[in-house]
Order: C-alpha cells, then structure tokens, then sequence
C-alpha cells in the first residue's frame, strides 16, 4: 500500500515539476513556477521517505542540513556575473551523484536477477555511470573555464576527434566486459576504469570548446545531467527519475539547440570545438576609416536622439557596467527618450545571461527584447550603443560570404543613423574575426574599459 | 616650428562660405598651428570675428599681409590671380582647385612654387570620405535645391483638409540619386511632399526607397541585365524610354530636381522644351546641373526664368546659399585633411605621397604638377572584382547545400530505421518493467520538448538553475538505499544525498533571488 501512496505522490511531484517550467514562460507566472517546483520536491522527498518506511532518515537529515546550508549560502553569497560558474558546478554535483549512486547500487546486494533483465540492469549501471561521470568532469573544467582558473582558449589536441573515438570505443568495451563478468570484483574492476576514461573524456571534451561557445556546453552538460538522472531512474526502477531526468534532459537539449542556431553552427561542430583556430581564411579586409570618438560626443548624441538601442555583449558582464548602464538608461528615458535593449542569443557565457544581470540592475524586463523582436527597427532608431559585444553585430555574417560567422544571424545595428561601440581596443573578438562595422561611416569607437566608458557618460549626462 | 594657417574672406563674387569655422580654428590651433582670419572672413556665413579671436586666430586686416605670412592657405573657391600672385613662395593652398577646367591657374600656381591640395580631387574611397568635400556640399545643395523650389513654388508641400477647403500634397520628382538627389529627396520628404526619384543604376533604388521614396525604373529588361556597363552608353532606345517617363511623370508633378551628371562631359539634357511645357502653370525646376550646362533645355546658367508659368531655377551656388552649414562641413572636411597631414600635432605639414589619399588629393608639388594622380593607384576595380567572386561561392554553396540537404536526408532516414528495428528488438527480450518506464521517458521528453520551447528566452538561466534544482530529485536514489547495506554503500548513497541537496536547494534559491529582480517599469 505504501508503495502505490508513494507512487502517487511521486506522479504529482512530475507534474509539479512540469507546472514548474511552465510558469517560466513569463516573468510574470515564474517565481509561483519556482514555487511548484519546491513543493514538488518536498512531495517526492517525503513519499520516498514513507517507501522507504523512514530507513535512513538520520542521514537524509544529516545531509539535508549540510547540503541544504551550503547550497544556501552558495545561493545567497553567488554574484549575477558569476551564474554560469554556479550553474556548472550544481551540474558537476548532479553528475557526481548519479555516479555515485550507480556505484551503490552496484555494490548493494541484488534482488535475484538473470539473463536478460540483469542485462539491461547491469547496462543501466554503467550507462548511468557513464553519463554521471562525463557530467561531472566535464562541468568541472567548464567551472574552471568560466571562472577564468583555466584558460578560455580552446585546447586542441592532435587526432583529438581520434582520441575521443578510442576513448568511447574503450568505454563499449569495458561495458560488455561489465555486463557479461561472471564475479563482482571483474566488473567493479570494468567499472572503474570505466569512470577513469569517462572523466577524462569529459575533460577533453570541455577544454577543446572556446569561450563564447560556453552557453552551448553549459546547457549540453545540463542535457546530460538530465539524461544521467533519467538512467538512475532506469537503474531504480523509479518513473518520478525518468520523467525528471527527461524534462531536464530535453530542456538543456533544447537550450544547446537554440544557442547553436544563433550561431549558425551545427550541434557536432560545437562539441567538436576547436573553433577560430582553423578558419583563418578570412576574406579582405574592411575598407574604411575607424572614427573615434570621446564621451561628450556620446553624451550629446544620446540626449539629441529619440530612438536608442543598447546592445550589451560578454564585455558589459566582465566590467560590471550593467547598473551604471541602468542608470543611464534611466536618465534617457527621464528625457522622454525611448531606451530599448538589444540582447542577442548568445551574448554572454550562458543563455539568458545578460537579461538576468539587466534585470539585477533593475532594468524593466518589458524593454529588453530578443534579436528578432528588434531587428527590424534599428532603420528607425537614432543610436545604437554597444557595450562589449563584437560578433553579434558583425555585418560580415551578412554581407561576406566568406566569413567564418557568415550566415550567423546577427543584431542588424548597423541600420540605426549612428552606432557607438564602446571597446578596449581594436582586437577582434572570440570568432578571431574583423569586424566591418567599426569601419562603417556611422559607427563611432568609444575606446576604454567598458566600465569607465559608461561612468564617464553617465556623469555627462548628470552634468548636462 | 609651427606653420601659420591662413583664412582670406572669399574674394570671389557672391561666395558667402569660409574655409574655418571658431570650431575648427581651434581644432587646428590643436595641431600646433597658428591661424590667422581676414577681417570678416565669416562674416556672411555668420561667423564673427570675435568668435575667431576667441578660437584663438589672429584677426589680419591686410588682404596682402595675411597671404604673404601664411605656410598654408585654405580657401573655398579657387584663388583669383591677384590672390595668387600674393602668395608666398612655397606655401601651401589648399580648397577647390579644379585643375581640369583651370589649367592657367595651375601655371600661376606653378609659378610661386606653390604646393596644392585639392579638395575636389580626393579619392572616393571610404577611408577618405571624412574628406569628401564635395559630398558634403551636393549634401547642403540637395537640401537647398528643395528650399528655392519651396520659395517659387506657390503651394504647400504638405496635404491637408481644412475648413477652407483641400490641400493637395506637392509632388517632387528627383532625377539623379547621388548623394545631392538624396538630400533632395530626404528634405522634401521632410516637408511632406510626395516624391518619386529616378536613376539609371538600378542599385541605388534601395537607398531611395529608404529614404521614402518612390524608385521609378524603366522597363528595359534585356538592356539592364544584358550589357551591364549601361550606365555609362545608355542605348538610344533606353533614352528615349527615359524621355517618355519624364514626359509622363512632368504632367503629373509639381516640382522637379535634376541632378544628372556624367563624370568629365557635358550634363545630359533630359527636360526638353516640349516637356516642360507639359507641366502645370506655377510649377518649379530646379536644375542642380546648370554649372555643366544644365538637365533642361531651358536652364539659364545663374539665373531663374519664367517660361510659360514653370519657374526653371539654374542656381550655381546653392552650397553658398546655405553658408553657415556649408562652411561648418567643409571647414570639417579641411580640418580633417589638415589632422592627416599633420601626424605628429606639431603645426609642421608633412605631406605622404605614397598614402593614396594625399597623393589623389596632391594636384601639385613645390611648383611641379601631378595631376591627375597615375591610374591603377586609386582604382575601384579590385573591390568589384572581389564583389563578384563571394556571389559564385554563394551560388555554388547553395548547390552544395542542397546536396548536402539531401544526402543528410538519406542518412536520417537510414538512422531512423535502424533505431526503430533496435528498439523493436529491445522490446522482444526486455522486461515488461524496462518497456513501461522506456514509455514514460519517451512521453517526458516530448512534454519538456513542449513546456521548453515556451520558456521566453529572456529567463533561459532562470531555467537551468530550475531545472539544476529538480535534477537534485536524483536524491531520490540516494534514499532508495537502505540503510543496513553495507558502510561502502552508506557513505556513497550519503555523499550523493550531500551534493543533491546543495543542488536542490541551492538551484531553487537561486532561481527565486533572480526572479525576484525581473520586474516591469
């Protein structure tokens, strides 16, 4: 009887979990979503509790106490900038636990199983395994790469592609040598060396991805911690894992899949990485003249103007310029001037990131769109201004064939009567590209870090 | 050791522009420069002499003086020859110079060893438009042109009902769509006129319907596409096609703008007599060509003439009339020369003749000429050649690509069938337990499938701290282990239940911190 209670409870925290993501699709219904999805938790915390009759509740507690505090303090002390980090390390966490409740289950004695169900048992445990364990290493490079600890770089290996073949063929390997071992200690021994080679895979294949392709692998490592929850679900016999692993698992799917279409980049050329170190066969370079131009003329232009487009890129989040751009944001708009941003799917280092340090900022989130709600209007918008982005307003996607973003969609800024790009310097960005649009008769450069930019124009335009 | 730039007031008759502005005084001043203004230099583009003096130049009085103590000399008009004769040897003039129509000048020129930039000879390329003196004055003459058709033209622009009775909107045709036909364009516009314009590059059709007019083109399809250079030997057939629609389009207009010119001939003559005689009583010409003898049959030169009712106004110095903006862009345009010319800010000219721009803009050197600049140095032909070859990569790409559409096709298809054969088998052995919970993942998938897609993409990070938080639910399987199992397995199910946790919690948490910072205005 318990058992079918819990199974019950176990189907309304799914559903749960599904109102949860539903109710992020409008900022609006999303904090009540959040609410669905605690509660769907405690549910399937408690009727497992009930299943299990309360066996290990001294633990359960334990850890809720030390998990529960952590993860709290992480929640509280994590700063906006810093979300992509905290989003791989929880990865990191979801893949360990998966592998490491494979592992239990595995040294747990087994219900007397044979031939083909034990099979499939077995399969599970190290496919379980498997995908925890690419998850985990995986997350944890991309956490050292987004953090800055390892280089943002790419890391490209000779033959990696042959590299990573043999590393899975070695994996198949094992695993038949797994499920066909007559004695525990043969394939706790195929096991581990299993989870050695899966984690260093996993490392490879994170180090082998760029920077600005980090929203692509953080949402494909959420994919796999979904799909590694859904294989403990098989493991367990348990529906609520299976539906759960699968919703996440489809989610981050999803997420890659977007990223990667705004980037016009097939899904294998991503994971693959290694990307702006081949393409070098650049077309000719821009022609054209670079027009600098300081902060008072800025000032000037933005208070003239009606119309103004900020379009912030991964620059804005390293210079911590988003509240200094939401104050002046709300100086325009005080002068009756419409302010509108411009946020491109990829900008930043994870999907939806600058919405997320915009809306920190306290920017209403109803003037902040997406590339194709206003692409079509920078023909009627004064201003453009563009703070740390570089490939995602490069005409060459466009206009040159030959370029290696070409037919990325990109914002079209440079259909507005004037863009100002604020810049370090003239360095290319993360595709290695030039970018034509610097060279543009109504673009102006604004060069400086991105942040004392934007406190000099804000204190022009207190000044004036 | 600083040069002395020289400003004389125009001496030529009628000329109210002036080669620096205050502005640009002190930008050059700037440079290491000193400056000096003839009295009243700016006086009729309403430039002051204080504002000079407060810029920082010196105010000379002496016509004679203020050449004969100047490195450097910049003008508007090309010198008169008493201006010339008044310069100091070696010095340096820079302004309009139009060496193929002022030979003499050049020899007098020649004569005082003078070096010579001319503002109309700087190359057209992009890197030089910063320079582009004479974009900038078609720019002011385009907006004037509307202006004087506005002053003769009897009616307003704009349509409006009033109790009074109807107003009909004017109609504007611009003949000529470079940059002074698309100021016209853009000023009539402005006004609320409806506009039509006409050019024989059928590229530049996009450029005028930006700026909201109409691009009227003639249907001559085997001449357009055929013989591509047609722009230049148009066919008789084209003209008189050409003719027709003037012809047409002159009943139904009120005022028309010609800018049509060809580089280094004679303007074509597209208004003939019998055209204008079409149009409507009261309404206007302007003949922006009238200085290379004018788009109209009727066009005098300078002057504005009634024929028949049509104003045909042959302005030759609408720039002029617009003095104070003229004189700002084109004292811009000198400043901007100067800036290239003055590398180190030390008010020393350093002129760069292997640098394209100055080398085009050089008509003579310390009294040697060399005009025109040699071919091939500042040529386009390049740029178009590397135009055309991206379209054939295109071209070839989409063959490629509908290929590639195929053949991936194929492959998915084969894909497909093989799984479906693999899971067919996998249910003829598996466990009726492995089938139902294989039944329940498949449906999930398609459930998130659809729930995702709506997540608006302004909360994607929302969404995966969410969905960290409910893959915490792996806890679940960390319960599942009972207790009384062996320590191994305790500590392994109990260090899982620690990271699980941390994920639930701090996923939610986190979630709900940033959704609280999403809020409308």
């Amino acid at each position: 009887m318990l058992n079918g209670i819990g199974n019950m409870a176990w189907l309304g925290a799914a559903t749960l979990f599904i109102l949860s993501l539903r109710g992020l699709s409008h900022p609006a219904s999303a904090r009540r979503g959040n609410l669905y999805g605690v509660t769907g938790m405690v549910i399937a915390v408690l009727a497992t509790l009930l299943v299990t009759s309360g066996a290990g509740l001294q633990i359960a507690l334990i850890a809720a106490l030390v998990g529960g505090g952590l993860g709290a303090i992480l929640a509280r002390r994590v700063e906006m900038t810093q979300m992509p980090q905290l989003v791989a390390v929880l990865h990191s966490f979801v893949g360990l636990a998966a592998t490491l409740i494979a592992f239990a289950n595995f040294l747990s004695p087994a219900t007397a199983m044979s031939g083909v169900e034990r099979a499939i048992h077995d399969t599970e445990i190290y496919v379980g395994a498997f995908i925890g364990t690419v998850t985990f290493s995986g997350s944890i490079v991309a956490f050292l790469k987004l953090q800055g600890t390892v280089s943002g770089k790419p890391l490209v290996l000779p033959a990696r592609h042959l590299l990573n073949a043999v590393v899975l063929g070695a994996c198949i390997v094992l695993g038949y040598r797994f499920v066909s071992a007559p004695d525990g200690g043969d394939a706790l021994y195929a096991l581990i060396v299993m989870c050695v080679l899966a984690a260093a895979l996993g490392v490879h294949l994170v180090m082998a991805i760029g920077g600005a392709d980090m929203p692509v692998v953080v949402s494909m490592l959420n994919s796999y911690s979904g799909w590694a929850a859904a294989a403990t679900g098989f493991m367990l016999d348990n529906d609520l894992l299976v539906t759960t692993g699968a919703l996440v698992g489809s989610s981050g799917a999803i997420l890659s899949y977007i990223m990667c279409r705004a980037m016009n980049r097939s899904f294998v050329s991503v994971i693959l990485g290694g990307f702006g170190t081949t393409s070098a066969a650049s077309s000719a370079a821009p022609q054209g003249e670079v027009v600098a131009t300081t902060v008072d003329e800025v000032g000037s232009l933005l208070r003239d103007a009606q119309e103004v487009v900020i379009v912030p890129g991964y620059g804005m989040a390293v210079a911590q310029a988003q509240g200094t751009i939401s104050e002046i944001t709300r100086r325009l708009r005080a002068l009756g001037i419409r302010v509108r941003f411009g946020i491109h799917p990829v900008a930043g280092r994870l999907p939806g990131h600058m919405n997320v340090l915009l809306a920190e900022a306290k920017v209403p989130y109803d003037i902040v769109l997406e590339m194709d709600e206003i692409n079509e209007d920078f023909t009627s918008t004064d201003v453009v201004l563009v703070i740390g982005a570089n490939d995602i307003v490069n005409p060459g996607a466009q206009e040159d064939a030959g370029s290696p973003i070409a037919g990325m969609p990109v914002l079209e800024v440079w259909k507005a009567r004037t863009v100002v790009v604020s810049k370090r310097s003239m360095a290319t960005g993360y595709a290695g590209v030039d970018n034509p649009l610097f060279y543009k008769d109504n673009t102006r450069m604004l060069f400086g870090d991105a942040k004392g930019s934007v406190d000099a124009l804000l204190r022009q335009l207190e000044a004036a | 050791m600083a040069m002395t730039i020289a400003v004389p007031r125009e001496a030529h008759e009628g000329e109210r522009r002036v080669a620096a502005t205050p502005e640009s005084v002190a930008q050059l001043i700037k440079l290491g420069y000193a400056v000096e203004v003839e009295t009243a230099a700016g006086a009729n583009a309403s430039y002051p002499d204080d504002a000079y003096r407060a810029a920082g130049a010196r105010i000379v009085d002496d016509k004679r003086a203020l050449w004969s103590g100047a490195d450097i000399v910049i003008k508007v008009r090309p010198p008169l020859s008493e201006e010339v004769q008044r310069l100091k040897p070696g010095a340096t003039l820079i302004g309009f110079v139009w060496p193929a129509q002022n030979a003499a000048l050049l020899e007098q020129l020649a004569a005082r060893e003078a070096t010579v930039l001319a503002m109309d000879c700087v190359p057209r390329i992009s890197r030089a438009q910063k320079l582009d003196a004479l974009s900038s004055m078609a720019n002011m003459a385009g907006y004037r042109a509307v202006v004087e058709a506005a002053q003769h033209f009897g009616r307003v622009f704009t349509g409006q009902i009033t109790a009074a009775g109807k107003m009909p909107p004017a109609k504007v045709l611009v003949i000529g769509a470079g940059v002074a036909g698309l100021a016209a364009i853009g000023a009539a516009r402005g006004l609320g006129a409806i506009v039509r314009a006409f050019d024989t590059r059928p590229e530049v059709g996009q450029q005028v319907e930006s700026m909201g007019a109409d691009f009227l083109s003639i249907d001559i399809e085997e001449e357009g596409g055929g013989s591509g250079g047609y722009a230049k030997q148009m066919s008789a057939k084209f003209i008189e096609a050409e003719m027709a629609l003037f012809e047409a389009q002159a009943r139904e207009v009120d005022i028309i703008i010609t800018t049509a010119l060809i580089p280094g001939k004679p303007a074509p003559r597209l208004i003939d007599a019998k055209t204008v005689a079409c149009m409507r009583a009261g309404s206007v010409i302007v003949d922006m060509a009238a200085e290379q003898g004018g788009n109209c049959e009727l066009t005098r030169p300078g002057e504005v003439v009634n024929a028949n009712g049509v104003t045909v106004i042959g302005y030759m110095d609408l720039p002029s009339r617009m003095a104070n903006q003229s004189s700002q862009l084109y004292a811009t345009n000198v400043r901007h020369l100067l800036t290239d010319l003055t590398p180190a800010k030390d008010g020393a000219l350093k002129l760069d003749m292997d640098d394209v721009v100055q080398r085009g803009t050089t008509v003579m050197q310390r009294g040697q000429v060399c005009w025109p600049p040699p071919p091939g140095q500042v040529s386009a032909t390049p740029q178009a050649a590397a135009q055309t070859k991206p379209v054939v990569a295109i071209a070839n790409a989409k063959v490629e690509d509908a290929r590639a559409v195929r053949r991936n096709g194929v492959w998915s298809l084969a894909a497909l069938i093989v799984a479906a054969l693999l899971l067919l088998a996998l249910g003829a052995v598996a466990p009726p337990a492995f089938v139902t919970h294989f039944t329940v993942f498949v449906l999930a998938v398609f459930v998130g499938y659809q729930v995702v897609w709506n997540v608006t993409p302004a909360l994607h990070t929302p969404l995966m701290s969410v969905t960290n938080a409910i893959s915490g639910i792996i806890v679940i399987g960390a319960l599942l282990h009972p207790g009384n199992a062996s320590t191994i397995v305790t500590v392994l199910a109990g260090i899982a239940l620690v990271v699980a946790t941390v994920n639930i919690a701090g996923g939610f948490l986190v979630t709900q911190r940033m959704l609280k910072m999403f809020q409308r205005t």
